[in-house]
């Protein structure tokens, strides 16, 4: 949690799916409603750039996204992050996940093997 | 400043293609400054190829390095100690830095991660535009402050030429005409009379005509 989208950078949301993410939400307050100005508007233009590098990198765009919410909207909260993990988990695992989980079983058929 | 942009992805990875250890090199000059070389650009540039490598089954590792400049000596030789451990260095500070470090470590090969611009100025967060050629014999002071070297599509020295229409030059519907520009000052700063002094023709070599230039500062060396 931080305490402001604008907080958020690029190497931020890359690290995430380093780090194994299949994908990333970001929440944000509503347009015009951030208590810092326009942190929200930064984090969106950030979201883009990264939307467009895992785009370029065949990562596959759709695993982020950004959502506005004010802080009194829990219904709302649940049915996105719900049709966010819906999203993904259609997509199925990231490149990198699937990458890392073929090496781990090359890896045991070595150990096997040997 | 130094200005630039960053090269495409693509070329990039075909540049690291051949390395599975690499540094990523930025700078805390010029290029922290128009965004395209600096620490964070580091953090995303090697995230970006990281994550592009092994999804693509083909791991590299990356060290991440933000140098103060990459045009003074004394900023590279820290990197002295570990940079043979290292297949090769991608900079992406600009092609004077990348060159310095080139000739630093004869025994890494050194790769542009920018395509490096112009010396230019920030007009607002996003845009920068060219200001001075390095043309080496200013001539501000007779031109208003407008340089007629840069501003000029054609770099001439005597007045808007028959491609200035309304202002705008025939290059292309975004370029002011440069020397409109210098008129109109001079006339609003009331000195015109510069005009006359500038020089019919300009001596270019103190330019880039006489090949690569050096300054020798002899009351510093
Ligand atoms: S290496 Fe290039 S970008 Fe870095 S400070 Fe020197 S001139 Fe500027
Ligand atoms: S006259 Fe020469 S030194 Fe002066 S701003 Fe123009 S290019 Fe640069």
């Amino acid at each position: 949690m931080l305490p402001c989208t604008g907080r958020i950078d690029e190497s931020l949301l890359l690290k995430a799916f380093e780090n194994g993410a299949d994908g990333v939400m970001v929440i944000g307050c509503l347009e015009g409603d951030c208590h810092y100005v326009n942190g929200n508007i930064r984090a969106r233009a950030r979201v883009e750039r990264v939307y467009n590098i895992l785009e370029q990198i065949n990562i596959g765009p759709e695993r982020i996204r950004m959502y506005n919410l004010s802080a009194g909207e829990g219904a709302k909260f649940a049915a996105f992050t719900n049709e966010f993990v819906g999203r993904v988990e259609e997509l199925g695992p990231s490149p990198i996940n699937l990458a890392r989980s073929n090496g781990s079983k090359e890896s045991e058929q070595e150990v096997q093997a040997t | 400043m130094i200005t630039g942009t960053p090269k495409p992805i693509e070329e990039i990875l075909e540049m690291v293609e051949p390395y599975d250890n690499i540094i990523v090199a930025g700078c805390f000059g010029c290029v922290t400054v128009c965004r395209v070389g600096g620490d964070k650009e580091v953090q995303v540039l090697s995230s970006t190829l990281r994550l592009a490598r092994e999804a693509a089954g083909k791991k590299i590792e990356i060290r991440e390095v933000c140098l103060e400049r990459q045009c003074d000596p004394e900023y590279l030789e820290p990197m002295r100690p570990y940079i043979e451990d290292y297949q090769a260095v991608l900079s992406i500070a600009c092609g004077a830095g990348i060159q310095f470090m080139a000739e630093k470590f004869t025994k890494t090969p050194l790769l542009p991660g920018i395509n490096t611009g112009f010396l230019g100025v920030t007009e607002r967060q996003g845009e920068w535009t060219e200001r001075c050629q390095g043309c080496g014999d200013c001539v501000l002071h007779l031109t208003g402050g407008i340089c007629p070297v840069t501003r000029c599509a054609k770099s001439i020295f005597h007045g808007p030429c028959g491609g200035s229409v309304q202002g705008i030059c025939e290059v292309d519907k975004e370029v002011k005409c440069g020397w409109q520009l210098i008129i109109d000052r001079l006339v609003s700063l009331e000195q015109m009379e510069n005009y006359g002094k500038l020089k019919p023709y300009k001596g270019w070599d103190t330019s880039r005509d006489g090949g690569p230039r050096r300054i020798i500062r002899e009351d510093m060396v």
